[in-house]
């Protein structure tokens, strides 16, 4: 498209906002040269023809595929190149050569490799790191099997030790046992690290890993054994080779096991790993990440959504006038800014896990786990809520772009399908949640016995003072001041500890008429849900409300007191019924609630745009036609429809195949 | 052989499957008609649609004009017609993957736009595809609202023509179906001009493509708009007119005629042509809304009856997904309300048909209810059912992510409902505009129509509910649902009253007032849908378990809405804090009791395994055997390109440069 210059109503919108946008995309950022630096990174990838192409929505999966095996090579080269080390820098440069869409190295980068690091040994640091960081050796990691998943004790692949010839025998004993899922592992991977059963001396000992060669070096044909491919099209990541792989009888020396904690010794003898809590630091990790994602997705659809209904005029609002911005209505803004402010919060809290995860592993290396159970319980939760969440609101996004969200031109449909199996893998989300309540109940139970708990759930403790007294433990309604989001977090706190309490009771209920432990959770578990779900909602708004009073720039803490207290109300009047249930809330207190939700559309409503600008997404990150940053959006739908396949010639052939035949018949 | 896990679950079916089949159906006879379609299209392998998950866009539409054309001569052989008992069963059998679906949109407007003239001109040649038609109405920068349509049609007194154009880029045609390759006719909507004066929207039937040689006729622009979230088999396409000439006989004129001389000339009801929108809401729901959520729900529940995942008890086997709690919490609520929207549909095709009987009598009384009626409840079904197939669709874990699962496709396709044919907020505020009305009318004394007399009828209390049992009477929750809905509207009445009376313009009023609005017409859709719910309940027959059944699925479809909604039955006391707790308790319970029957429930629906098109779903569970083999198939597992021409470099020749 022609140059063009920015839409008139974009234009007006960043002239009337109330702060400095670069204020707040610094915050984001952690820090002004951390912003110089990612655009720094940025332009390295922008200005390289070696990544330019089509649009990959016109092309087939096959070649979807070899676009990504394409720039993935080249980006492992080129990040060598520039010395790019930092995992954040690293991820920056890789989600601008991919555009925010997954890539066939990201689990030999992501897994494989640092696999490799914490659980090899030494020696088997020498045979396989080097190669696999040249990339002679690419790897991946296949835990998922077509039957099993989120529950890893039942995976049925096996390794059995046969101490005669001093290997391991791999086998998918069944249909089910088949490894089904792995990123990579259908074309890409030469190797796989596979979870398996092991069986030595006769006897199962439990899940561990063995490093499998898949494909011959050099040919890159399957090895005898070996049955490996693509498990098919999915919804999205079309440039992913999720694969499947199914063993027979197959060897590998006993030295490919991973030992650096549980070995088996050349007789067969199973030595037992030191601790299995270690696993969990990385988990909190890969779940912190899942948060961030959560945010940055969000965003994005949110950047698009906002901008264009800056730009798309529709119907009247008053009778005579011009066809108003559909952002001018209020339907529109309940719509979007919610979701806005939801992208902030998790912004936030994601920023929060990481920085606690990096300051307890320092004292995880040094042995000390104390924190790590609690944050461990805490991110599961927050990886179900805040995945959920995003997935909803950005197909709320794009539901709120009309008929044009719908077309792949808007970007949106790929953020969804690209973002959506996050709420199942990494722990499917419900059983998240009943991690998390896990914790709360043993938290819950530990107050009732008299203990103090300490951390997020420390409201708890609270519980047992009020139990002196002869009401409802929450059943105080708290003294609300609306605009201040403290009294807001004072809210939602009780409102977890009611649904904690009340779902600890139901438990003990059901405890009480059942002699099954298992079905009396599983009878609870819907409450149990709703109890994380009330914890994890808590601790957001809390986390946000302490970040404001760390923004010193005035007219930026403004803004974000307006989100915070949008993202605290809303809450409220979307759950109205367990601050109503419980007696935190009056019905009057919820219908100034409700009132004042819509005051702040409003009053969020000329910062809009600056806010989603801050986000900083550039327009090739973005992948928008109507989320561009000009706003110049029919012009360039036109220009995107034309390059379409369908339009690769003016007459389409099956006009002469089918059409022409059949009405010269008729 | 059947999965022994799903075999299992029909052997304890409380009721007759193949009686509740015939129910939805409408009668035995029905049941044979259809089953009869279903089975001459899937045996016939043209209209297989195996590897539709494999093709691209070029290959999708390539097939969807083969199945078009074909399906012609089978209606021949088969000695199907339009207006036989078979034909509604054809495209449900064919699931929706063909071409020219806006043929017949473009039939049905000329037939109910055009004058006897143009029927007679139009239709015969239609009838025999000699040519293919679509309808052109949204454009780039407008959608639901008619009036902001840009494309211009002005009347040309000296040659007797139209002269159309495009005069800017948002005023291009943009959407309409089969018109971006395939037709070579369309109906356009313009706006009218005679001797610079406008006359609003009017339609306009434009050749667009040559009956030769298929290219595109002088001064028409037209194309794909590309890929889309689903619907490749469709070639939606965009249009831009260059001073292109139409007779003044191609304006569709039954109702408004422009004469030789430029006079502008009314005659009949516009009334009839809003009607026909208004059901065009309606006839969409049952093939594009009802028929993927009771497919989402039918694969989900079964694959869940297969699916083992964790241990409920120690030492025994990986327990069933569908024994879980929380998975019941999230499919069995769907399950009912795919129930609960089926009776609302056929209730509304009821009233339909009443109201269209009347309108052939010139009578339009009816018109503004069944509006309100069919905005409202394309707005709530459309969007409920959007939100349950992806609930399903998460619900099967990571292989509900394969496209081989099948779910994917009919959640993209579904969602696309919630736009077309009217965007749901858009909808539901008209819906709203109905209500506030009726309720000053109600208020005033005044007689409104049947479905909001419960307005006039405002009845004080608190629910009477003394235990858990008592929220399984439908006079209870139907009761509780009312009051909502009357709360809302009446609450949301007085709230624009009071903005009103306070100096605030009426429009700003109403725009202040709009989020508050959306909620009361949601209410009041609901209300309606468990009343009509609770209703056919009543009137069904008692044998073979069918009844009781239905009650079961009655009752939750209402105490989900209230669980999932406590805020509103809370707000004002009219359920209590206490008796909130009984809702819950008795939802609950019955997740537990409709567990049982949830396999045959969804065998009812009798979808084959070719409709469906799922390794997740199939009748016989054999669901892992059946994602492996077909996973084969993909085309991705024939060696790809890309490993010669970059994964071999990466792996070898690359060495030297890292």
């Amino acid at each position: 498209a022609a140059a063009m210059s920015m839409n008139a109503d974009l234009r007006r919108e960043r002239a009337a906002a109330t702060f400095q946008p670069e204020l707040l995309t610094h915050i984001l950022d952690g820090g002004p040269e951390r912003t110089r630096r990612r655009k720094e990174i940025e332009a390295l990838v922008l200005n390289d023809p070696d990544f330019q192409h089509e649009d990959l929505n016109f092309l087939s999966r096959s070649q979807r595929y070899e676009q990504a095996i394409r720039k993935s090579s080249l980006m492992v080269m080129k990040l060598r190149e520039y010395g790019i080390a930092d995992p954040e820098e690293i991820f920056w440069f890789k989600s601008f050569v991919h555009r925010g869409r997954p890539e066939p190295l990201d689990l030999h980068l992501g897994m494989f490799l640092p696999t490799l690091l914490t659980q090899a040994t030494p020696e088997q640091q020498d045979r396989f790191f080097m190669p696999a960081w040249n990339l002679e050796i690419i790897g991946t990691y296949a835990q998922t099997e077509m039957g099993h998943g989120t529950h890893l004790r039942g995976l049925e692949t096996t390794a059995t030790y046969d101490p005669a010839t001093q290997e391991f025998i791999l086998n998918s004993p069944t249909v089910t046992s088949i490894k089904w899922w792995p990123g990579g592992l259908g074309k890409t991977s030469n190797h796989a690290i596979v979870l398996a059963q092991l069986y030595t001396q006769g006897q199962c000992k439990g899940l561990h890993a063995f490093i499998v060669p898949i494909r011959q070096l050099g040919t890159h044909e399957p090895l005898p054994g070996i049955t490996v491919g693509d498990i098919g099209p999915k919804f999205g990541y079309d440039e992913m080779d999720n694969g499947y792989l199914k063993m027979d009888n197959y060897r590998i020396p006993r030295e490919n096991m991973l030992m650096k904690y549980a070995q088996v010794e050349p007789d067969g003898t199973y030595v037992k790993p030191v601790s299995d809590k270690l696993t969990y630091g990385t988990m909190v990790f890969i779940r912190s990440i899942i948060v961030g994602d959560s945010a940055r997705s969000l965003s994005r659809a949110c950047t698009i959504a906002i901008r264009y209904s800056a730009v798309r005029h529709q119907s009247e609002l008053k009778p005579g006038e011009p066809e108003p911005q559909i952002l001018d209505y209020q339907t529109q803004q309940y719509k979007l800014f919610p979701l806005l402010a939801t992208a902030y919060a998790f912004h936030f809290v994601g920023a929060y896990i990481k920085d606690t995860y990096h300051r307890i592993s320092g004292d995880i290396n040094a042995g000390d786990l104390s924190e790590l159970p609690e944050l461990h319980a805490l991110t599961a939760g927050l990886k179900a809520f805040t995945s959920w969440a995003a997935n909803a609101g950005i197909e709320e996004c794009r539901m709120a772009c009309g008929g044009h969200g719908y077309s792949r031109c808007s970007g949106i449909p790929d953020i969804y399908v690209t973002f959506t199996p996050s709420c199942t893998y990494e722990g499917e989300n419900t059983v998240m949640m009943l991690q998390t309540a896990r914790f709360l109940v043993k938290s819950y139970s530990q107050v009732s016995s008299g203990q103090q708990v300490t951390g997020m759930v420390s409201y708890l403790n609270d519980l047992s003072r009020q139990r002196i007294q002869p009401q409802h433990v929450a059943a105080r309604t708290v003294t609300m001041r609306i605009n201040d989001p403290l009294s807001l977090v004072e809210a939602y706190k009780a409102r977890a500890a009611r649904l904690v309490e009340a779902a600890a009771k139901n438990l003990q209920a059901e405890l009480n008429h059942r002699k099954s432990k298992e079905d009396a959770w599983n009878r609870t578990s819907v409450d149990l849900v709703r109890a994380s779900e009330a914890h994890c909602h808590y601790v957001i708004v809390k986390l946000f409300t302490a970040k404001l009073s760390e923004v010193s720039n005035a007219a930026v803490r403004a803004v974000l007191t307006d989100l915070c207290l949008l993202y605290a109300l809303f809450g409220i009047s979307k759950n109205t019924g367990d601050f109503l249930q419980a007696g935190i809330l009056t019905s009057a207190q919820i219908t100034q609630v409700n009132q004042h939700v819509k005051e702040l559309l409003a009053v969020i409503r000329p910062n809009a745009v600056a806010l989603v600008d801050s986000f900083d997404f550039h327009d090739v990150h973005l992948g928008s036609v109507l989320g561009r940053y000009d706003g110049n959006v029919y012009e360039n739908m036109f220009e995107w429809a034309k390059k379409s396949p369908l339009n690769k010639t003016q007459v389409h052939p099956s006009f002469h195949k089918h059409l022409k035949p059949m009405q010269a018949k008729l | 052989s059947v999965n022994p896990d799903l075999a299992m679950e029909r052997q304890t079916a409380s009721f007759n499957v193949e009686k509740l089949t015939a129910l939805l159906d409408g009668g035995v006879e029905q049941t044979r008609i259809r089953r009869a379609v279903v089975a001459a299209i899937e045996s016939d392998p043209v209209f297989s649609r195996e590897n539709q998950y494999f093709q691209t866009q070029n290959e999708r539409y390539e097939a969807a004009v083969r199945k078009a054309v074909h399906l012609q001569k089978k209606m021949h052989e088969m000695g199907w017609t339009e207006n036989g008992p078979e034909y509604k069963y054809i495209y449900r059998a064919l699931s929706g993957d063909v071409a020219f679906l806006l043929h017949r949109v473009f039939m049905r407007s000329i037939s109910v736009l055009g004058s006897d003239k143009q029927v007679a001109k139009w239709i015969p040649p239609a009838t025999q595809h000699q040519l293919i038609g679509s309808y052109s109405q949204t454009e780039l920068g407008h959608g639901t609202y008619l009036q902001g349509l840009e494309t211009t049609a002005v009347f040309d007194v000296a040659t007797q023509e139209f002269i159309l154009n495009t005069p800017k880029i948002s005023a291009m045609k943009w959407w309409p179906g089969d018109l971006g390759r395939s037709a070579t006719h369309t109906v356009v909507f313009a706006q009218l001009y005679i001797h610079g004066k406008c006359y609003g929207i009017h339609p306009f039937i434009v050749q667009v493509r040559s009956l030769q040689d298929h290219s595109l006729c002088p001064g028409i622009i037209a194309g794909d708009i590309g890929p889309k979230m689903n619907f490749e088999h469709i070639d939606n396409g965009y249009l831009m007119l260059k001073n292109v000439r139409i007779p003044r006989d191609n304006m569709l004129s039954k109702f408004c005629e422009v004469r030789p001389d430029g006079t502008y000339v009314r005659q009949g009801s516009q009334k009839i042509n809003y009607f026909t929108m208004t059901t065009l809401r309606i006839s969409l729901l049952s093939d594009e809304v009802m028929t993927p959520l009771m497919k989402a729900c039918t694969i989900a529940i079964r694959y869940s009856a297969v699916r083992r995942q964790s241990k409920l008890k120690p030492g025994e086997q990986e327990a069933k997904i569908l024994d879980y709690q929380t998975q019941q919490e999230k499919l069995l609520p769907q399950l009912a309300a795919a129930y609960a929207f089926h009776f609302i549909n056929n209730y509304l095709q009821e009233l339909f048909d009443k109201g269209y009987r009347e309108i052939q009598r010139k009578n339009f009384d009816m018109l503004p209810e069944l509006h309100a009626l069919s905005s409202g409840f394309k707005a709530v079904i459309t969007h409920h059912s959007t939100a349950a197939v992806e609930i399903c669709l998460r619900a099967c874990g990571g292989h509900g992510y394969s496209l081989l699962s099948g779910l994917p496709s009919l959640y993209t396709k579904i969602l696309a409902s919630c736009i077309y044919e009217g965007e749901n907020t858009i909808l539901l505020l008209q819906t709203a505009r109905f209500l506030i009305k009726c309720f000053m009318a109600a208020s005033a004394g005044q007689p409104v129509p049947p479905s909001v007399t419960y307005l006039a009828a405002v009845k004080p209390g608190k629910c009477p509910a003394k235990n858990k049992l008592d929220f399984l009477s439908p006079d209870i929750y139907t009761e509780a649902y009312q009051h909502v809905a009357v709360r809302l509207i009446s609450s949301t009445a007085t709230k624009l009253q009071d903005l009103i009376q306070s100096g605030v313009k009426k429009y700003d009023a109403w725009n202040q007032c709009t989020v508050q609005l959306v909620q009361a017409a949601k209410a009041h859709c609901h209300y309606i849908a468990v009343k009509n719910f609770a209703e056919t309940v009543e009137r069904l027959e008692t044998k073979a378990g069918i009844q009781r059944i239905m009650k079961l699925l009655c009752d939750l479809f209402a105490l989900h809405g209230i669980f999932s909604n406590t805020g509103a039955f809370l707000h004002d006391g009219y359920i209590s804090a206490a008796q909130m707790d009984m809702v819950t308790a008795s939802y609950l319970d019955l997740l537990a009791v409709i567990r049982k029957d949830a396999v045959p429930l969804v065998d009812a629906f009798d979808f084959t395994d070719k409709s469906l098109n799922s390794a997740l779903g199939s009748y016989d569970g054999q669901v892992y055997q059946r994602l492996y083999e077909w996973a084969q198939k993909s085309p991705t597992n024939k060696m790809s390109p890309a490993y010669e021409r970059y994964l071999k470099p990466l792996l070898h020749n690359t060495l030297s440069k890292l």
